[in-house]
């Protein structure tokens, strides 16, 4: 094998970092962080990772920022494209399908360091409940039974998740755990951000039910995020 | 026998014209008109799942009378071309007036061009933003094309429909108003058409990014019965009815 010397040693490339989506009783809940970064430094304060990729499904992005956001564009058009021509929606796992066919495309771009890796959920109408799918750079897709994470900080926000995740959490539990998730890898990790006190920027943190796509409103993110700095100040002596 | 060897060019357009309009006039006809919270098209379609009206972008809904495998296929090329232009450049780059423009050219190409017209009327309606009126683009199967911002029929009974229709035509009605009125004009006098005939979409301001919404079913029913007892209780907001379809729609 020739010694493949990564572009992104350089060029530098904006990166998008912490990712994600958990399981909750009527559906899925999907958070990420807004920091981009360009090497060691940060290239963009307010980037949006968490995507709807139709009503009834989210996509959110980790990797090459340039190239995810491309393909989450072209996801949303193709989804919305099939549902126009064909009458209906695809199901979830033609959608989940899909997405994989375009990371699988990306491959030889991964192969030179500038992978993308998209996480998928949506609820699945066919069969009542929230599903969650995890991607690698070659286009393998699983399903996840419960929860996942991915990007620089995924391993602190799974962690964090798991210490926390049972079956049949309630809404409100369930974007509980995922904003500790989110504040939990920003803690750890360098590139993901948390919660932007001074800037008023906080992670994007959406739901999925049968009633469709639905972002939380910026307030209640906050709110949810000061609870949780308040709760780590009142451990501190 | 002798065979003709020359037939004149005259000769030859008029005999498509009146195949096509032959064609046209075999199926049945379709009103758009303007309503309160934008465009309300309503089509003489006892079928389910073959749909006469479709949307095609966020603001732009396509409807066709006629052979349905022929407009069918001008509803394909038309979401392809749309979706194209969008992702490619923005979403807001996507208009009806261009989309319009290329079924007009289209269709005049196959009228001049091959053996056999499209059997088709086609309408392409837009619904308005930020001040614009919502327009109505009319494309005949020859390629004529004529643009209006009040109502606008297709089909082989047009004349008459046109006559009913324009006779009480307003802009502001409800969409339970709007409904029956357009409902009644198709029909006319003595044929009423219920639920069961109709096939029904609006373009509602009320909808969100993407504005097109089917009116099926129970809506439709409520909508379309008990003439004047349903108007006055939708009058507190046109968008109401169009909100309900969000939730049975997808």
């Amino acid at each position: 094998m020739p010694l493949v010397t990564s572009p992104a040693d350089a060029v530098t490339v904006r990166h998008a970092t912490t990712v994600v989506a958990l399981r909750f009783a009527d559906g899925v809940v999907m958070a990420g962080d807004r920091r981009a970064t360009e090497g060691h430094s940060i290239a963009h304060r307010t980037m949006e990772k968490v995507f709807p990729a139709d009503r009834h499904s989210a996509v959110a992005i980790a990797g090459a920022a340039g190239f995810a956001v491309e393909m989450v564009r072209l996801f949303q058009v193709q989804l919305e494209h099939y549902e126009k021509v064909e009458g209906v929606t695809l199901s979830l796992e033609g959608k989940a399908n899909q997405l994989a066919q375009m990371v699988r495309q990306n491959l030889p771009l991964a192969m030179q360091g500038l992978a993308v890796v998209p996480l998928f959920c949506g609820y699945d109408l066919r069969r009542g409940t929230g599903r969650i799918f995890s991607y690698d750079v070659t286009g393998g897709h699983y399903e996840e039974a419960e929860y996942q994470a991915t990007g620089s900080g995924g391993r602190d926000a799974r962690t964090t998740v798991k210490l926390g995740y049972r079956d049949g959490l309630s809404r409100d539990e369930g974007v509980e755990l995922a904003v500790n998730a989110l504040y939990e890898a920003a803690d750890e990790d360098s590139a993901t951000g948390g919660p932007d006190l001074v800037r008023g920027i906080y992670p994007l943190v959406a739901v999925v039910t049968a009633g469709g796509y639905e972002q939380l409103d910026e307030a209640e993110v906050a709110e949810r995020f000061a609870a949780v700095i308040e709760r780590k100040r009142s451990l501190r002596p | 026998m002798t065979m003709p060897y020359y037939v004149a060019p005259e000769q030859v357009m008029k005999d498509r014209a009146e195949y096509a309009q032959k064609g046209i006039a075999r199926g049945r006809s379709l009103v758009a008109t303007v309503y309160a919270d934008g465009v309300l098209i309503v089509a003489e379609n006892p079928s389910r799942s073959l749909h006469k009206i479709s949307e095609i972008y966020d603001r732009i809904a396509f409807a066709g009378v006629g052979k349905y495998n022929e407009y069918d296929q001008l509803r394909v090329a038309g979401v392809r071309h749309a979706d194209t232009k969008g992702f490619a450049f923005s979403r807001e780059d996507v208009d009806a007036r261009s989309l319009a423009n290329l079924y007009a050219q289209f269709l005049g190409n196959v009228f001049t061009h091959e053996l056999k017209p499209l059997e088709v009327e086609i309408l392409v309606a837009e619904l308005g933003a930020d001040g614009r009126p919502n327009q109505l683009y009319h494309v005949a199967y020859e390629g004529t094309i004529t643009d209006q911002d009040d109502f606008a029929v297709l089909g082989g009974d047009a004349e008459t429909i046109t006559e009913r229709v324009r006779a009480d035509w307003r802009g502001d009605r409800t969409l339970a108003e709007a409904l029956q009125a357009a409902a009644g004009a198709l029909g006319g006098p003595e044929r009423p058409l219920g639920p069961g005939d109709l096939e029904v979409a609006v373009l509602s301001r009320s909808n969100g990014r993407r504005t097109f919404r089917r009116v099926t079913d129970d809506q439709l029913a409520e909508l379309l019965g008990g003439h004047g007892s349903v108007a006055p209780t939708d009058d507190g907001g046109p968008g109401t009815g169009a909100s309900q379809t969000t939730n049975t729609g997808a």
